[in-house]
């Protein structure tokens, strides 16, 4: 098999349960979560607070471990934190003691240590430029900067370093509508100009639809999974104000709040003994293909044998 | 008028006007023909040891600053000289507390195992009064210079422990999760990440340090004699020069102030908002 179809991260059968904090069984919070992330592509994973999200960032950046399961990326199972994988934290996580220009370089240095200082200096310039703070605001303090300037430096330093992965963590969650859509036209660019593989966190389903190839739809936890894959075949370039009146963005849109808001709760809540939700990937949806939205009830499913249903009905008859 | 030009001339003024109560509130001195029988056969002794008007301790303390390092043998030294004396004691054992309490306050910050084993042996040293070690002190070294270091030494250790080491431990995590996305080693994170989050805290636990090692030099150097500003007090009380006393006690204050602006002046470079 050649390198290139390989998909850059390979998630098998993630599972993390906590402790719970009365000493009593832990607490499975996701279960068996497999996908695939292909180089260069764009995808969103949704689902209701507490599912497990930043979990599941957090074990991809290597700064929480799976209690069950692997993660290959490129084919080698990673383990701890790595250049290789830029993080772009939910609070921003500036250091607040260096400036904007600082903060960057920061990163850029660890990433290029044999780099002189002035080409260190340059590129971190270049990349704040990349989100509109090379006129004058690279100089200032993140507690002097605006929360979406501040969100800026940290896309422009996860940028600068350039990972073959990019998590980010509900990176727009704290920002006003206005700001939101200015960085998410920023992301876009900037994706689009350095093929940049990137993973993302959000609540927000017309953000997702905006920017991803593929949405992952979490189910609720504990024992949360992922449910599915939303494939998001709305052409490229795309911008906010034309993308709703893609025909489409409405079937697209429906089905994942379908999904949040009925769909999400109804599966898996029970603990898979049998092990039978091993080795699923999450079934591959294209609602953008049907027109009656009355069948999205029944998506063809493609990568597995078993879908996620027929696996809750096996599951649900065993618990009886 | 703005309000810090209106403090400090009302400072000033509270100044002028509590010397002026205070220097008419001392009796005269009185002529030796004005004496009583008693007082003559006292020698004047009891005025000697009145408490002197302001204006002979301006008188004293332009005379003594005015040479402050002179050296007359080991009863008669210049103020600057005493002074001297006294900073060098602080510093040196101050340093020698620093060396040990950052390095030891970041590994306790660090590790819950470390914090948790040496939790009780600060906790029961902490209390104890630095003149307290004294004796001790003078028993086993066998040398009173080396013993008022010391005493510094052990006065300002705890401070910059407890500070250095909750200043460590309190470092957001998230700045520590960068540290580990950008994989900067340990001492690299320690050295970047964790000592400029920790370091205002340190710094306040420093400021604190050098403010009781001040305090308590004073009370080591009355203990141990011989020389510094302690010594001085000490000395002027014996000799019954209240003017030299109230003298070198202001001298204290203001050497004492300079130290903590010092401090203040490094908190607020290294100080940042979050
Ligand atoms: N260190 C921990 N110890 C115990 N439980 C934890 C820990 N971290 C997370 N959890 C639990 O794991 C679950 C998932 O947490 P996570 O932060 O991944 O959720 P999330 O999907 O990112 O939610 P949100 O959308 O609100 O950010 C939560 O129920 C949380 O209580
Ligand atoms: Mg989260």
């Amino acid at each position: 098999m050649s390198q290139v179809s390989k998909p850059l991260i390979e998630v098998q059968n993630l599972t993390r349960r906590f402790p719970s904090p009365d000493g009593e069984e832990p607490v499975t919070v996701f279960e068996n979560a497999s996908f695939d992330i292909k180089r260069g592509e764009f995808v969103c994973i949704i689902g209701h607070s507490g599912c497990g999200k930043s979990t599941i960032l957090n074990v991809l950046a290597g700064l929480d471990e799976a209690s069950d399961g692997v993660v290959l990326m490129e084919g080698r199972e990673i383990s701890g934190p790595s250049l290789d994988r830029g993080v772009v934290f939910q609070n921003y996580s500036l250091l607040p003691w260096m400036s904007a220009l600082k903060n960057v370089m920061f990163g850029v240095r660890a990433r290029f240590p044999t780099w002189t200082k002035r080409q260190v200096r340059d590129h971190s310039f270049k990349h704040l430029s990349m989100v509109g703070l090379g006129d004058g605001a690279e100089k200032r303090k993140p507690s002097q900067l605006s929360g979406g300037m501040r969100q800026r430096v940290s896309i422009a330093r996860a940028f600068a370093i350039q990972p073959k992965l990019l998590l980010l963590d509900e990176p727009f969650g704290a920002l006003d509508a206005l700001t939101r859509g200015t960085i998410q036209d920023e992301l876009i660019r900037v994706w689009g100009d350095t093929d940049q593989t990137i993973f993302m966190i959000t609540h927000d389903v017309d953000e997702a639809i905006l920017l991803s190839d593929r949405i992952l739809l979490m189910s609720n936890g504990p024992y949360a999974r992922v449910a599915e894959s939303v494939v998001i075949d709305i052409p490229r370039p795309r911008n906010r104000a034309d993308i709703i009146h893609h025909k489409k963005y409405y079937p697209i849109r429906n089905y994942l709040v379908d999904f949040l808001t009925t769909r999400s709760k109804n599966i898996a809540f029970i603990a898979d003994e049998g092990g039978d939700s091993r080795n699923i990937k999450p079934q591959t949806v294209r609602p953008g293909l049907v027109e009656n939205l009355k069948n999205i009830s029944k998506p063809e499913p493609v990568t597995t044998n078993l879908t996620h249903n027929e696996l809750n009905k096996k599951l649900a008859k065993g618990a009886q | 008028m703005s309000i810090n030009l209106k403090a400090p001339l009302l400072s000033l003024l509270l100044l002028l006007s509590m010397m002026v109560i205070w220097e008419m509130a001392t009796p005269k001195v009185k002529s030796a023909e004005n004496m009583t029988e008693y007082e003559l056969l006292m020698g004047g002794a009891s005025e000697e040891a009145r408490v002197p008007p302001p204006s002979a301790i301006v008188k004293k303390a332009i005379e003594e600053l005015s040479n402050p390092l002179y050296d007359n043998g080991p009863n008669d030294k210049g103020i600057g000289i005493q002074i001297a004396y006294s900073l060098y004691r602080v510093l040196t054992g101050y340093s020698l507390a620093a060396l040990i309490a950052l390095p030891l306050g970041f590994l306790i910050g660090m590790s819950p195992l470390a914090y948790k084993t040496l939790d009780p042996f600060i906790q029961v040293l902490k209390p104890i009064s630095p003149l307290a070690w004294m004796p001790l002190a003078l028993f086993i070294i066998q040398d009173s210079e080396a013993s008022a270091i010391f005493v510094i030494f052990i006065c300002s250790i705890w401070p910059m422990l407890i500070n250095t080491a909750f200043g460590v431990a309190g470092v957001r995590k998230d700045w520590v999760n960068v540290a580990k996305t950008h994989e900067l080693g340990t001492l690299r994170t320690a050295l970047q990440v964790i000592l400029p989050a920790a370091a205002p805290t340190i710094l306040t636990g420093m400021r604190i340090s050098i403010g009781i090692a001040w305090l308590v030099i004073v009370a080591a150097e009355m203990l141990v004699g011989g020389t510094g500003i302690g010594y001085y007090v000490w000395n002027e009380w014996n000799n019954l020069d209240l003017t030299s006393v109230i003298f070198s006690i202001l001298v204290i204050g203001f050497v004492g102030m300079l130290l903590d602006t010092f401090f203040a002046h490094v908190q607020s470079a290294i100080q940042y908002q979050e």
